[in-house]
This record gives structure tokens, C-alpha cells and sequence, in this order.
């Protein structure tokens, strides 16, 4: 019995400082952010700010420079909500498709072309870039977010079909031909009987596109122009076009601010993607 | 006119043929069930009914509509399936009435035959709950009333009692006949249970290996089986099916029976039979009786039975099984329950053969 409780402290403990551990990175941006230069240059990295100001903030969001361009990070915030949504959406929508006919209509040659889309998600990234380049220039997407659109629902279709067709893969066949014999159709099928069922995998499909997609750095800086750049590039150029005294305090908070998105999207739907992560996995 | 008809039909994946040759036809208010050991193409022949499966060659006709190349929606069939194939987020009415729903039928309509279907499986108060809170016997239920509210020329069962335990099994077998004696609907229903087609059926398909071994009723079937494969698989224990040797004269058919440690067992047919010289005796359990007592019952003469070596005494309550050993093989009689029957020890036992089969041993076909 009290080895036991031993043991579960111990355990907590070590959790404890694993936790803290992971944190602190988080800490220090936190407190850096909310501290004037004066102090950053004054102090130590890991006290709490005297006075805290929101400062670096404002900056970091509306007059930060980019280059040339000295707006802060909240156009091309925009240019990535406007890139991340759709395509988050798109590719969700054509994997859960694809998933159902892989899963539930399989036709001659089904698991070759399975394998090629799964082949698909092992593709580096640097090997598309020429290519897709030339395509996105043939098909006069250059340079813009829906051209940036386009990449993300491309490379993302692979992982979307194949989340949407392991959760679809579980479920009876039978059901589809219960619905057909009752006269539904494919999408009739399709909307009425696997979609409302596919809460847990589309939240999977979600946090996971929305993660890969707002964090990208390569397609974006690759296939973006002037105006059209997505937030992790105007990141990059904040914390690199900075002359004189580096502000570290607007490069912390700019950073809190590029991540926040992905974090939220975690928070509020994370429950659900630990359970589609694991559906199907156990009878249940 | 046939309800359904069934021509020829093919079925086969690349080489793999499934179904060879299948004729069979039905009229309105049979009750026909597939029956044979799982991957004798039963099931397959039922979805190649439904139109989930394409088949290769031959007609399907449903109501004198040639509905072959037909998708399942308007071939008017319905189906229950083996696992109940329950739409999971809808409750049991909707599943009930998705069906009308996807056809266009008008609320009112779609409200009277629920209320109609709901009525006559018991399930009103299950209306409003969703399929993961039924049990077994009620999901059962509720896919029943999805193919019933339907109204079909044609209802298709797919094992549907198989995932039910053996009590409940029982119990909605028992209603499944009576709703086909209510509705006098026309049934195409697959098991692999001997019982369950026996009771259920009007007509019984035997199959194995995709070619069809027996039509006919259940009478038939059990009394005169085709060959050996349906009299084995039919009953329950088994036909004894016995080698034996025959000889023919003065009007009479003499069977003898090799056995362990003892004289050749002989028994007399009265009929005079043309018979080979070797044979398959094929006698029910419950056509071999207590020699005693029993004189008054056609065959039981001195002739037809004698004096076994019991190995095994079964008490099964009603009835008590007897197993000796005969011809090389085991045979098993149906006593009385009350029977002074002892193992080990010899026992007069009398057979029957007024119903009485015969197979050849090299190709198992009937010969009588």
C-alpha cells in the first residue's frame, strides 16, 4: 500500500517536471513578450515582468516591419486564415469522399490507386516544389492564395483519404447495402449515413490539415508574392529584418500570436482528436 | 405467375465460379429458404436476388418483370440482414421509415405504415431510441419492420436469427412463420440451420458448392433426400447412412450389414428393389426402434432388425439416443425416453424401411 503511493507520487512528480519542462519555452515567450526592451536587457530570462506592457504586442500585430512593409502581422494573419480555411475544408471534404468510395464502393484496381495516394504523404516537400511551380504558373495561380489553396488541398488529400478511409473501413458493409436495397443512392448514402457518424475523424482531418497548413513555411515562402504571403513567412521576416537593437519583446509576441490559431484549434477540439485518433481501433 | 423466377443463373469472380446453373422458381406466398454449409453460395445467390451482386449469366425475374440488370431499389424487395445493418445515428423510426423517406413518400403515409408496422412487431415504445441502446431481439425487430414497411413483392432474409441466442432464436422464428402466415408474404430466407428451414420453409433449397442439390418441400426433402449430402446434412442427428450389401429374391430385398465381432446384421425389405450389390442403407434414427414391442409396425418383423452391440446411451429428455456401431460406421436410433437401453450391452433394435433410402456408394446419388 505505501509503496504504492510512493510510486504514484513519483509518477506525479516526474509528470510534474515533464510538464514544466514543455512549459518552459512557453514561459519565457509569455514573459518576454510582456516586457519593455529596457527590462529584457536588464533582467533575467526567467523572472516575471515588472511592468507589463502590452506594447510589443500592438507593434508585433499592426506596425511590425516585414521588410519594406511595416503593417505587423495582421495582413498576412488574413492571408492565412483566407489560405487555411478553404483549403482545410476542400481537402476534408474530397478525403471523406475518397475515404467512402475506398472503403465502402471498391472498384477493380481500388488498392492500387489507395497505394499511390497513401504514396502520396511520403512525398518531401522540396521534390514538388519545381513542379508544382510550373503548374501553379500554367494555370495562372502564381503567387496567390488560392494558388496556395490549391497546394495545401493537393498535398493534404493523402492523409485525408487515408484518415476518412480507415474510420469508414470499420464500419459493416451491410449498412451500405441495407441503404441501397431501401433506395438511397451514393451521396444519399453518403450524407445521411456516413456523415453523421464521422464527427471524430473530421475533427481529426481538421486539427490535423489546419496544423500542417498554418505552420507551413516551405509552399508559403515558395508560392506566395508580395501580397499574398501567409503568416509564418511574415514571421520570419519580422524576426530577420529587424536593424539596431533587436526586439525580442515584438519577436515573442509576434510568434504567440502566428501559433495561437493551431492552439486553439487544439484545445477546443483536442478531446476529440485523441478519439478519432484511437476510433476503430477497438470493437467497440 | 412465379413471384420469382430464376433462370440459369451464373455467377462467378474471374475463374472462381460461385453459383452454377441455378433454376428456381417460387409462387406468391412461398416461403423458400436457401439452405447449406457456409460457402455453398447460399448468401451470394440471395444478394445476386437483391441486385447487390452482378451476376454472369441467366434471369431473375420478380412479378414476371425481368429485373437482371435492375438495381436493388426497384427490383420491390426488401431485406433483413444477418447483422441487422441498422442505420446507427438515426432512431428506430426514422430507420423504419428512411426507406419511404428516400422515395419520396408523403408524412402521412410514412406516419400510418409506422404506426401500422410498429403495431404488429411490438416496438412503439422503442420508437424514439437509436440502435445502440436495443438489444439483439429488438434490433432484430426493428430491421423486420424496415423491410415490412416497405410492402414488397419479395422479402429477402439473410440469416437473420444467427446473432440471436439459441432461446430467443427460437422464439422469433416462431414469429417470422407467423407474420408469413398474417401477411402471406413471399420469402427468400438464408440459413445455414437444418431446423430453422425445415420449420420455416414451404419449400427448401438444399445447396453445397454452388450447385443446387434439392428443391422441394420439407416433407420431401427430409423423406426422400436427393443424395447423401442432403441426408446428412438434413435432421437432426443425422440419416444413418450405412454401407451395405443386397440381395434380391423370392419378391424380397435382403440387406446385410457387416460388423465388428459378430455376424453380418441381415434385414428384409418386403419390396423387391433393383438395387446394386453395393449400397448405402440410408435410415432415419427415429426409423430404428426397440425390437420389443414393437411387432405390430410394418418391417419389424424377425427379419428387419436383430440383436446390436449399444456403445453410447444419450438421455436427451424426450427421446434417448442409442449409437452402436454398424457397417464400419455409427448408427443412431431414437428410443423412448423410458427405455431400458444399457451401454455396453446388447440391445434388439427394429428398422423401419417403409420410408426407407437408398444410395449408391460411388456417386451418393438416390437409387430408390
Amino acid at each position: 500500500m505505501t509503496s504504492n503511493t510512493a510510486l504514484r507520487w513519483g509518477l506525479y512528480g516526474m509528470l510534474i517536471l515533464f510538464a514544466l519542462f514543455y512549459l518552459m519555452p512557453l514561459f519565457v515567450m509569455l514573459t518576454t513578450s510582456l516586457k519593455s526592451l529596457e527590462e529584457i536587457r536588464t533582467g533575467s530570462l526567467l523572472a516575471l515582468p515588472r511592468d507589463i506592457t502590452f506594447a510589443p504586442w500592438a507593434e508585433a500585430w499592426s506596425t511590425a516591419c516585414a521588410g519594406t512593409q511595416c503593417e505587423g502581422l495582421r495582413p498576412f494573419f488574413w492571408n492565412s486564415v483566407l489560405m487555411a480555411v478553404p483549403a482545410v475544408l476542400i481537402s476534408t471534404v474530397i478525403g471523406a469522399l475518397n475515404g467512402y468510395v475506398f472503403a465502402q464502393w471498391t472498384f477493380r484496381g481500388a488498392n492500387l490507386l489507395f497505394a499511390a495516394i497513401l504514396f502520396g504523404c511520403f512525398i518531401p516537400f522540396q521534390v514538388v516544389l519545381l513542379p508544382m511551380a510550373q503548374m501553379l504558373g500554367l494555370m495562372g495561380l502564381a503567387g496567390t492564395i488560392p494558388g496556395l489553396i490549391f497546394v495545401h488541398v493537393i498535398y493534404g488529400l493523402g492523409f485525408t483519404t487515408l484518415f476518412f478511409r480507415n474510420y469508414y473501413v470499420t464500419i459493416p458493409q451491410e449498412l451500405v447495402r441495407a441503404a441501397k436495397v431501401d433506395g438511397a443512392g451514393f451521396f444519399r448514402i453518403f450524407w445521411s449515413i456516413f456523415l453523421p457518424i464521422s464527427l471524430p475523424i473530421i475533427t481529426v482531418s481538421v486539427i490535423w490539415q489546419f496544423t500542417q497548413i498554418w505552420n507551413d513555411f516551405l509552399f508559403g515562402v515558395s508560392f506566395s508574392g508580395a501580397g499574398s504571403q501567409p503568416v509564418t513567412v511574415a514571421l520570419n521576416n519580422i524576426v530577420n529584418s529587424t536593424t539596431g537593437v533587436k526586439a525580442y519583446n515584438v519577436d515573442m509576441a509576434a510568434a504567440i500570436i502566428a501559433a495561437l490559431p493551431t492552439l486553439l484549434v487544439y484545445v477546443i477540439a483536442g478531446k476529440y482528436f485523441i478519439r478519432g485518433l484511437t476510433a476503430g481501433s477497438v470493437k467497440g | 405467375m412465379p413471384i420469382l423466377q430464376i433462370d440459369h443463373l451464373q455467377k462467378a469472380y474471374g475463374d472462381t465460379h460461385i453459383l452454377h446453373d441455378i433454376n428456381i422458381s417460387i409462387d406468391e406466398g412461398d416461403f423458400l429458404v436457401l439452405v447449406g454449409p457456409s460457402g455453398c453460395g447460399k448468401s451470394t445467390l440471395l444478394n445476386c436476388i437483391a441486385g447487390l451482386e452482378p451476376i454472369t449469366g441467366g434471369d431473375i425475374q420478380i412479378a414476371g418483370r425481368n429485373v437482371t440488370g435492375v438495381s436493388p431499389k426497384d427490383r420491390d424487395i426488401a431485406m433483413v440482414f444477418q447483422s441487422y445493418a441498422l442505420y446507427p445515428t438515426m432512431t428506430v423510426a426514422k430507420n423504419i421509415t428512411f426507406g419511404m423517406k428516400v422515395r419520396g413518400v408523403d408524412k402521412a403515409t410514412q406516419d400510418t405504415k409506422l404506426a401500422e408496422v410498429s403495431r404488429q412487431l411490438q416496438i412503439e415504445p422503442l420508437l424514439h431510441r437509436k440502435p445502440g441502446q436495443l438489444s439483439g431481439g429488438q434490433r432484430q425487430r426493428v430491421a423486420m419492420g424496415r423491410a415490412l414497411v416497405r410492402d414488397p413483392k419479395l422479402f429477402l432474409f439473410d440469416e437473420p436469427l444467427s446473432n440471436l441466442d439459441a432461446k430467443l432464436r427460437v422464439s422469433m422464428r416462431t414469429e417470422i412463420k407467423k407474420l408469413h402466415q398474417d401477411l402471406n408474404a413471399s420469402i427468400v430466407y438464408v440459413t445455414h440451420d437444418q431446423i430453422e428451414a425445415m420449420t420455416l420453409a414451404t419449400k427448401i433449397v438444399v445447396m453445397k458448392g454452388g450447385v443446387i442439390q434439392q428443391i422441394g418441400t420439407p416433407a420431401e426433402i427430409y423423406n426422400r433426400p436427393a443424395n447423401m449430402f442432403v441426408a446428412d446434412f438434413m435432421g437432426s442427428p443425422a440419416m444413418n447412412l450405412i454401407p451395405a450389401r443386397v440381395r434380391v429374391d423370392a419378391g424380397q430385398t435382403r440387406i446385410e450389414i457387416a460388423r465388428d465381432g459378430a455376424e453380418p446384421l441381415v434385414i428384409t425389405d418386403p419390396v423387391a428393389r433393383d438395387l446394386p450389390a453395393q449400397i448405402i442403407l440410408g435410415v432415419r434414427p427415429e426409423d430404428i426402434h426397440e425390437a420389443t414391442g414393437n411387432a405390430h409396425l410394418p418391417g419389424t418383423a424377425q427379419g428387419a432388425g436383430g440383436e446390436v452391440m449399444i456403445e453410447i446411451v444419450e438421455p436427451a429428455g424426450a427421446d434417448t439416443f442409442a449409437v452402436t456401431h454398424l457397417g464400419g460406421k455409427a448408427v443412431t436410433a431414437r428410443l423412448r425416453a423410458e427405455s431400458a437401453v444399457r451401454p455396453r450391452a446388447m440391445f434388439p433394435l427394429a428398422f423401419d424401411l417403409s420410408k426407407v433410402s437408398y444410395f449408391s456408394p460411388t456417386d451418393g446419388e438416390r437409387l430408390n
